[in-house]
């Protein structure tokens, strides 16, 4: 009785607060909501997000929740083009000496913080400055401390000299240096109050931080690009995917990205095809199988490519990703320009993969349906982390289709940090499944060079090939898009060839946006790069706030 | 009286210190770092650059001295300073004295725990007496039905349905977090009714779920209160049963209960890291969560030692209970 008295009341209080107050700040949503109409000032959209952000100084910030707040808030000097080539941001151009030792940066005049002072050559000296300083808790550092001296010309000229010619130099100017001086200088940045109060020159400012609620950023009306049209950029912290889902849904949540069951089922209704428009690009990462080369199994090359004719990449992307992802061949994303789509692929072939593996000397001898040599049967163990249920089935996959070309393949699953000090780190493993997130510059010199292979360093694989070696060195030493292009097309030729990797996806991004915002144009760095042009048409606009 | 409580308090003292032993030995013996999430397989980092962070962190120092450390601040109540990237006190981050009250974390979900212990508390305990008064009875079996579904119910499934029905389809109730984006802008009155909508979804839950073992406590203890002979003495002397039931029976059935509220105290913060998450409610399960997830050891010790020090106190606060329920315990 008691029971069933709570439940109405329950409902009564509900209908009574649903009827009186409903969403105040909400219209009711026009449907269809296609975005069609002029550009026009107003609304704002509501990213979803799983984390929170920390901090945002881009240079303190580790997490992904901070840079992608922080990045609306502050510019870089240079920053990526759609077509992955470096454009200006705060700098409106820059040389580079013949030799490639020097970089004269141009900088913008006219530019504003959003306390009204300008922005010169010693907000950059000074960003600098603090980067490399000991005392910065920073992970950034690394690329800065290859500077020989840097210099301010004048207010609008910032010169660096580096000791070497390093091309993923000029990257490394992007978004994370650039600080007001005349706010920061003579503070302690871990806690000065700017880092939860930031005063940036982005397109968006920050007005309110509710912890674990949500960051409201309205549009810097005097941003140098001009105006954002939206007014508002709201960064909504729900720790739990699926019901940032439902919020999606109820329209509490404007942009998010999907899982791919989310993508392919769960969306592919009425109701998301005249209210939302999906997006798919590739990401920048990819998942790839390694080997230990050092482990008798696989120091010869027939072995690995053996391997990789066995694995049906096609059938991974189906079934791991619901057919979101293109196979990897390389260690870059597809139609990016570092990418050569002309390596050497390896059809899925079990007849050939048995071939090469009786060229390398595996064959079945006792007749148990695993290869053996040397006595030895073919056995090994394909560690992965836990937690990550897309590599877990990958590594399913790669076990069944092994086992029908004589290999018996055991899987582990660790904690991260388990997994990374214990076995990446003491190379106690024989394969791994893990992925790579690759920076926009090509340059993979920590990843495949001779040299990087001691403990904690990235070639763990133990891969050495001095022609690797040279064209990684010679890689990062040259500016020239043609030449770089050049050089990172071979590496991609001798990996495909030596496979010390099975490169396997990479898996695309998928984030799914309410279609009353048009002015999105996808391009190969996804979608949001140009938010500030982003705009909702007048008759569509939806939420509305006080200032 | 007064030097009782004065004893048990004193009591806690070193109950508190190896509470946060323990706590501080199995955090630190978790694989990994706080430094992790900058320098995990992360090629832009050199070694030299990871021991910088380990020692701008103190983490290069053998874990009996990190131990010594925290102990000397902790006895002058600070808690330190979070490791994660935003270097804030842990007290602010629990406990942000700027802030209005239903922004500070421990505020919210002790908030949250009251209301639903208080909503349990009102219809575990009539249930369970009339569950006991009428044992065996079709009553009786629903339920007891009912509350052991509540009970088998994983909490996070129920709260998506919910979600999903007054969320989604009848737009009801707002799905997550604690206040609407408009908060700020509403009247005081419009406040509290815009906190209550989003407090009903996860009120509800949390009692659903939690409804079983007080609701059958109540029920057990009551059925063996009304065997005794004093019951029978009351019946037989021509009370109404009324008067039996409530006035003679239900005060020494209530004993087990207020153990059991006590003892619930504890479990307040465990039960929260749950559905605040998936309700996203910014409460100090969420910061427990995410603390742990990257290792902020001081954040994490923080909310355990509150954690800790709000179950004693509940333990202390059930005898105390106690003693006022039962003579015979005062009597002592």
């Amino acid at each position: 009785m008691k029971k069933s008295l709570f439940f109405s009341l329950l409902l009564m209080v509900a209908v009574y607060a649903g009827g009186c107050t409903g969403r105040p700040e909400t219209l009711p949503p026009v449907t269809p909501a296609t975005a069609s109409g002029d550009p026009a000032y107003g609304d704002s959209l509501v990213e979803g997000s799983i984390g929170e952000p920390t901090v945002l100084i881009p240079m303190l910030a580790g997490d992904n929740a901070s840079h992608a707040v922080a990045g609306l808030i502050f510019n870089g000097l240079v920053k990526y083009g759609t077509d992955l080539r470096i454009i200006g941001d705060l700098a409106e151009s820059w040389d580079i000496s013949r030799d490639g030792l020097i970089i004269t940066f141009r900088l913008r005049k006219g530019v504003r913080w959003a306390d009204g002072v300008a922005f010169t050559a010693h907000d950059v000296m000074f960003g600098y400055k603090t980067i490399i300083d000991e005392k910065t808790p920073t992970a950034y550092s690394e690329d800065f401390r290859q500077v020989k001296k840097a210099e301010v010309l004048d207010d609008y000229t910032f010169r660096v000299t580096y000791q070497k010619p390093f091309a993923p130099a000029l990257s490394s100017w992007g978004g994370l240096v650039v600080l007001p001086k005349h706010l920061l200088e003579g503070k302690d940045i871990t806690k000065t109050e700017f880092a939860r109060n930031p005063i940036g020159l982005g397109p968006f400012r920050l007005v309110k931080w509710s912890p674990g609620q949500e960051l409201i950023l309205n549009s810097y009306k005097d941003y140098f690009e001009g105006r954002p049209y939206l007014d508002h950029y709201i960064f909504r912290i729900i720790p739990d995917r699926a019901t940032m889902f439902l919020e999606l849904q109820a329209g509490g949540v404007d942009i998010m990205d999907l899982t791919p069951i989310q993508y392919t089922k769960q969306t592919e209704t009425g109701f998301f095809r005249d209210n939302f428009r999906k997006f798919r690009y590739p990401q920048f990462v990819y998942t790839y199988m390694g080997f230990n080369l050092k482990h008798p199994f696989f120091v010869d090359k027939r072995v690995r490519q053996a391997i990789a004719c066995a694995i049906d990449k096609s059938e991974l992307i189906d079934v791991v990703l619901f057919g979101l992802g293109n196979p990897a061949t390389g260690p870059y994303v597809p139609n990016t320009w570092p990418y050569n789509p002309g390596v050497k692929k390896y059809e899925y072939s079990p007849a050939m993969a048995k071939k090469l593996l009786k060229e390398a000397g595996w064959e079945d001898t006792d007749g148990d349906g695993i290869l053996e040599k040397d006595g030895r049967p073919f056995r090994f163990t394909i560690l992965t982390n836990m937690g990550n249920s897309l590599r877990m089935n990958t590594a399913t996959i790669i076990q069944w289709r092994l086992a029908q070309v004589g290999i018996r393949v055991d899987i582990r699953a660790l904690e991260w940090s388990t997994f990374v000090n214990q076995f990446i780190d003491k190379r106690r493993f024989e394969a791994v499944i893990l992925g790579w997130s690759i920076g926009l510059d090509p340059d993979q010199y920590d990843i495949w060079h001779s040299s990087k292979t001691k403990e904690k360093e990235f070639n763990f694989v133990t891969y050495k090939n001095p022609e690797v070696d040279e064209l990684l060195e010679r890689g990062r030493r040259t500016f020239d898009v043609k030449e770089r292009k050049k050089t990172y097309f071979r590496i991609q030729e001798i990996l495909a060839d030596e496979l010390p990797y099975i490169f396997l996806y990479v898996p695309d991004a998928t984030p799914i946006v309410h279609a009353r915002f048009a002015g999105i144009r996808p391009s190969p760095i996804g979608i949001e790069y140009n938010l500030p042009k982003w705009y909702v048409p007048a008759g569509l606009q939806r939420h509305r706030m006080e200032p | 009286m007064s030097v009782y409580l004065l004893k048990r308090l004193l009591e806690m003292i070193p109950t508190l210190f190896g509470i946060t032993l323990i706590s501080f030995f199995i955090i630190h013996l978790a694989p990994g770092k706080p430094t992790d999430i900058f320098t995990e397989l992360n090629p832009k980092i050199t070694p030299e650059a990871r021991e910088k962070l380990e020692r701008y962190y103190g983490l290069d120092k053998p874990i009996v001295v990190q131990y010594g450390i925290w102990l000397k601040r902790i006895v002058r109540l600070d808690f330190g300073e979070s490791f994660s990237s935003d270097h804030r006190p842990v007290m602010d981050k629990i406990w942000d004295a700027k802030k209005p009250l239903i922004e500070r974390r421990l505020f919210v979900t002790f908030l949250i725990n009251v209301l639903s212990m208080a909503v349990i508390l009102a219809i575990a305990i009539p249930l369970g007496i009339f569950s006991a008064t009428h044992q065996n009875t079709l009553y009786d079996k629903i339920t007891t039905t009912a509350v052991f579904i509540g009970f088998a119910m994983p909490s996070f499934w129920l709260a998506l349905l919910l979600m999903i029905l007054f969320g989604v389809h009848l737009h009801w109730l707002p799905i997550s977090q604690l206040k609407s984006m408009n908060y700020g802008s509403l009247s005081l009155p419009g406040q509290i009714g815009d906190l209550a909508r989003h407090l009903i979804l996860p009120i509800f839950v949390s009692a659903f779920t939690g409804l079983a073992a007080d609701s059958r406590f109540m029920r057990s203890s009551m059925l063996e209160v009304i065997r005794q002979d004093y019951v029978t003495v009351a019946r037989a002397k021509g009370l109404p049963e009324r008067l039996v039931i409530y006035r003679h029976a239900f005060r020494n059935a209530l004993l087990p209960i207020i153990t059991l509220v006590g003892l619930s105290v504890g479990s307040l913060v465990g039960g929260s890291v749950i559905f605040e998450n998936i309700f996203g409610i910014p409460g100090m399960g969420q910061l427990f969560y995410m603390s742990v997830m990257t290792r902020d050891y001081p954040t994490v010790m923080g909310i355990l030692t509150i954690g800790a020090i709000l179950t004693l106190m509940g333990n202390l606060l059930a005898d105390l209970g106690y003693m006022l329920a039962d003579p015979r315990i005062r009597a002592r």
